[in-house]
């Protein structure tokens, strides 16, 4: 037995150096999702954009990731990740905020990236996709297609990234139906599958319709399909959950954004920056429109088309809040990003309070 | 009537696999033996049910391939702290990551693969019989009828598991001596019962339990296969046979409460009741606090087995 260990040992040892030999020459690149890769939803879409690096750039890096780390105590899997001779880290989720930046401060010669957040440093970048416009879209089709009247949503958690999608929502489902509802249940959980099914089960016994999700499995889908309702996908193309009750899915299309930054740092042109893209930096696609009549089916691809082309703005103003009055428009004729990015109200037509 | 109804198998199917679950755990630790392992089980349960089902395309299968799966994990648990006395908790803890470990391994061929729910039974709709046509309040009548007996096979096979484990803690002989293994080990053994083998055959009844558990996750909950999905079921379970006080009946109601309380909680957010939603997620696990705070007020032992988490070593 303790012959055993020790060859063990001593296989491992020279895997290890092996490895780390041929690693000199390759940039090592982590990423750290806060879901399972197979949740077939935003972790499995970032997972695609590391597989698409790995395509692209093979032979000049090695990538790897870390998958269902929790947000409080990341910054110790984000050092581990440094330790281990990564040069670039995407950290892929909004809670991973600060702990990078924290990890960050310690290693100036690490580059890090990370998602949907706002706080940058000389070795921090953040990236972010405009997923509320493809909400507003589907806020068109659910508008169009509701016979209730009454949309069921289910949130994860009350950040700015899920309010505005949910306001995106109501305002493009507003320019279609002026008497359109929303119920909104925070799950308070960015995967439980059950959880979500059970959130879309009282959506649906109070009245709803349609769902859409800010969460990450396929359950509320299934639930939906399962009443014969009406529900749009999340972060990937889940058509194949429901075949016959997916509208839609906003996909989140991360490939050539983290092939370009690997390029930079392979160019040593990396430098520490904001991206903020939707439908026309091919961040954020929308799969395609189906259980729809045509008509609504080209009313949402032109909606799409509109905001692609920069002609449409989600948040045009003037916008109004939950008390009736007027959001200042701090950008030309429509919210800022920044309003976006830290939006934290309801607009008009939605009763329920923000839980804060 | 229909509202309610809704709501009502929402609940059952939310705290199915909690009972299940726990009602193994209940016999595991009433037997002297924490088995933290619960998690892991319940999420390699759910990888190997799925995997069977779709294989086979036999729901029985699957349920099969769940259980002898969470039995096979508990033996290993079972070698290491029966067989070498290792500490319970640690092996429990690394059974829980080496289930959710190879619960993901078995699972990853099976990721956004799809298939139908188990259904549930269906009672016929005594109201539309020719017969019973005029019968006073037939529609009422037929409507429990309908929703007593038409629930997915688990729910039955949860609630004959609570009666029978509730018989053979309370009344069976068999029960009694498992009961006194937990409370004294050396008394036990000094009485000549065997304290290994009880504790075997109790640790691999809490794995199958698990393991049906993971099963109906995958199964009838939410009828795919993702890594992660037990989502903290497991450790609920395990605070659930807290909460009763090592009580079967209590288990049920246990159970069943927090059922209730999670997805109650969701519809008082649709109705935009106005009560905070982190709150309201909170609500069982607090409750929990206080079930726990008020059961050891002017109490000594709040009916923990006695033995609980101790090593056992014969003859020392």
């Amino acid at each position: 037995m303790r012959h055993l260990i020790k060859l063990a040992g001593a296989t491992a040892l020279v895997i290890g150096l092996s490895t780390s030999g041929f690693a000199a020459e390759k940039l090592k690149v982590a990423f750290v999702y806060v879901g399972p890769v197979g949740d077939f939803g935003y972790s499995y879409q970032h997972n695609e954009g590391r597989l698409a690096v790995e395509k692209a750039l093979g032979d000049k890096v090695e990538t790897t990731f870390l998958e269902s780390v929790p947000e409080p105590d990341s910054d110790r899997a984000i050092e581990q990740l440094v330790r281990a001779g990564n040069k670039l880290i995407f950290t892929t989720s909004f809670g991973y905020m600060e702990p990078t930046l924290k990890v960050a401060a310690k290693y100036p010669n690490v580059f890090f990236e990370h998602a949907t957040g706002y706080k940058r440093s000389a070795n921090v970048a953040t990236y972010s996709a405009k997923f509320h416009e493809g909400r507003y879209v589907q806020g068109v089709i659910a508008g169009k297609l509701t016979k209730a009247n009454v949309i069921g949503y289910v949130a994860s958690f009350p950040i700015p990234e899920v309010v505005s999608g949910i306001n995106a929502f109501m305002l493009g489902a507003q320019s279609v139906n002026k008497d359109i509802k929303v119920k909104i249940v925070w799950a308070n959980t960015w995967f439980d599958p059950g959880k979500e099914a059970d959130a879309a089960k009282a959506l649906l016994d109070q009245g709803a319709d349609i769902i859409t999700q800010h969460t990450d499995s396929p359950a509320p889908l299934q639930q939906a399909e399962a009443r014969g309702k009406l529900a749009f996908g999340q972060a990937s193309d889940m058509i194949r959950f429901a075949p016959k009750t997916t509208l839609t899915s906003i996909v989140d299309n991360w490939n050539d954004y983290y092939i370009a930054r690997v390029k930079a740092v392979l160019d040593g042109k990396w430098k520490s920056e904001d991206t903020w893209g939707g439908f026309d930096a091919n961040l954020v696609n929308m799969a395609p429109y189906t259980n729809m009549p045509a008509d609504v089916a080209k009313m949402a691809a032109d909606t799409e088309a509109a905001i692609k082309s920069g002609k449409l703005h989600p948040f045009t103003c003037p916008v109004m809040g939950q008390d009736g009055k007027e959001i200042e428009c701090k950008g030309k004729g429509v919210l800022d990003d920044g309003q976006i990015l830290s939006m934290n109200f309801y607009i008009k037509g939605i009763d329920d309070k923000l839980p804060q | 009537m229909d509202f309610a109804a809704a709501i009502m198998i929402t609940v059952i199917t939310a705290t199915t696999p909690l009972l299940i679950a726990a009602l193994g755990e209940l016999v595991v630790e009433k037997s002297g033996v924490l088995n933290l392992g619960i998690e892991g089980m319940m999420a390699t349960g759910a990888a190997c049910g799925f995997a069977a089902a779709i294989l086979t395309g036999s729901t029985f299968v699957g349920v099969a391939a769940a259980i002898m799966a969470g039995m096979a994990l508990s033996a290993v648990f079972a070698f290491l702290v029966l067989g070498l006395a290792a500490n319970q908790v640690a092996s429990g803890l690394a059974l829980t990551i080496g289930g959710i470990g190879l619960s993901g391994l078995i699972g990853a061929g099976f990721v956004g693969t799809t298939r139908q729910p188990v259904p549930r039974f269906e009672f016929p709709d005594l109201s539309a019989v020719e017969l019973l046509k005029d019968f006073p309040y037939i529609s009422e009548i037929a409507g429990v009828l309908q929703f007593v007996f038409g629930q997915d096979p688990f729910v039955y096979v949860s609630l004959v598991l609570a009666g029978g484990i509730f018989w053979f803690l309370g009344r069976s002989r068999a029960g009694l001596l498992l009961k006194a293994i937990g409370e004294n080990q050396v008394s036990a053994h000094s009485l000549g019962l065997k304290v290994v083998w009880t504790r075997f055959l109790a640790i691999l009844f809490g794995g199958a339990c698990a393991g049906l558990a993971g099963a109906y996750l995958s199964l009838v909950y939410t009828p795919f296969w993702s890594p992660g999905m037990t989502a903290g079921r497991g450790w609920i379970a395990l605070a659930l046979v807290v909460f009763a006080s090592w009580r079967p009946v209590r288990l049920l109601f246990g159970a069943y409460f927090f059922g209730a309380a999670t997805v109650l909680q969701l519809h008082a957010q649709a109705a935009s009741l106005g009560i905070p939603a982190q709150l309201l997620s909170a609500f069982p696990y607090i409750a929990t606090i206080i079930a726990l705070v008020i059961m050891s007020v002017g109490r000594t032992s709040i009916g923990a087995p006695a033995s609980l988490g101790t090593p056992f070593v014969p003859d020392r």
